[in-house]
């Protein structure tokens, strides 16, 4: 079998550095966006009936623009009878 | 017309500050440019020993803002350079010797007196820092290709926009191309992506560069070192030429053919 490769060192630091200074310039750390990301879901979950299992809570980067993204599926009758059949 | 002022920040220490301004000093003073070298690490003064200069000084930057000397008297006349100067820190003093209406003031009469003013911040994003960088119309953040570092210059460039002082430009020093080529370092384009700001220069890391701080020669006095050469191109792009970049993995391979460094 062909072992896969492994990341390099370099693609590690990107990785890392990419994160830390979103988290640095929103001035939040990634323990407060999960509770923030909690908040969301109790929020919406009052009016909406959401699948809570896949929000999706992040930061997009454009430049030095930093946006807050939240991703939000909402249950629908037909995604119920989706998940029925499944 | 008042030359420009130029300021070497980082955020983070032992970044190259000291060693980017010493060898711009030099860059702008062999293309002809009169230059004031600026040391602005109050109570930790090292470009006088960069720049060679440690023997000749009398007088410092603090003497100057407490009306014991003119500003003339405490210029320190390069020895290579006529029109090259450094202006010392104090080295017995702390930061707080020295006020941001205090470096305004000296750094626009310096201005008056040269085309360039360079001014070495100390580390930290504290009073020197801020002090460094209140005067200036251009700011120069030094980097490494490393986490750490680049993650300090983003804090610098953020405090920058966020009180709307000088633009700034980034210079990514150390970059070792026989790493970067193997995967173990992050590559320029990657940290000017990541920081988002214009690049101005990259500088590689060769031995050089530690031979040049303990003799006080500056690399940029020799340009036939790969660093020596992207020191003297960041000292173009600052008088305004468009200057093409370096590769820097052609030259590490240059290197390695030659063993140049």
């Amino acid at each position: 079998m062909f072992r896969r490769k492994s990341k390099s060192s370099q693609d590690i630091a990107a990785q890392r550095l990419r994160l830390v200074l979103t988290h640095d310039r929103a001035n939040i750390s990634p323990g407060m966006l999960e509770v923030l990301k909690d908040e969301i879901i109790a929020v919406i979950s009052k009016h909406l009936d959401i699948d809570t299992d896949h929000v999706v809570v992040n930061f997009t980067e454009d430049a030095r623009e930093t946006r807050l993204m939240a991703d939000i599926p909402v249950n629908t009758p037909r995604t119920h009878r989706r998940k029925a059949s499944s | 017309m008042a030359g420009t002022i130029i300021t070497v920040s980082s955020g983070k220490g032992g970044v190259g500050k000291t060693t980017t301004t010493a060898n711009l000093g030099v860059g702008l003073a062999k293309l002809g440019y009169r230059v004031v070298c600026i040391d602005a690490d109050i109570g930790l003064r090292n470009l006088d020993v960069m720049l060679g200069l440690e023997n000749r000084i009398v007088y410092d930057i603090v003497n100057y803002i407490e009306g014991r000397c003119r500003l003339r008297q405490a210029l320190v006349r390069d020895k290579r350079f006529s029109e090259l100067f450094l202006l010392p820190a104090a080295q017995t003093r702390d930061k707080n010797a020295v006020s941001i209406e205090d470096m305004v003031r000296v750094a626009q009469e310096a201005a008056e007196l040269v085309d360039f003013v360079l001014i070495d911040s100390p580390a930290g994003i504290e009073h020197g820092f801020r002090y460094a960088v209140s005067p200036a119309d251009l700011v120069l953040v030094v980097t490494n290709p490393e986490v750490t570092a680049v993650r300090d210059a983003d804090r610098v460039i953020g405090l920058l926009e966020a009180e709307d002082l000088a633009p700034a430009k980034l210079v990514i020093n150390r970059l070792k191309p026989e790493l970067v080529r193997r995967n173990e370092m992050l590559d320029a384009d990657t940290v000017v992506d990541l920081l988002a700001i214009e690049l101005i220069g990259v500088v590689p890391d060769v031995p050089k560069i530690l031979t040049s701080s303990k003799t006080g020669q500056p690399v940029a006095l020799d340009e036939r070192s790969p660093a020596g050469k992207a020191f003297c191109n960041i000292a173009r792009r600052l008088a305004g030429e468009d200057v093409p970049f370096e590769d820097t993995q052609k030259q590490s391979l240059f290197q390695r053919l030659f063993g140049l460094h």
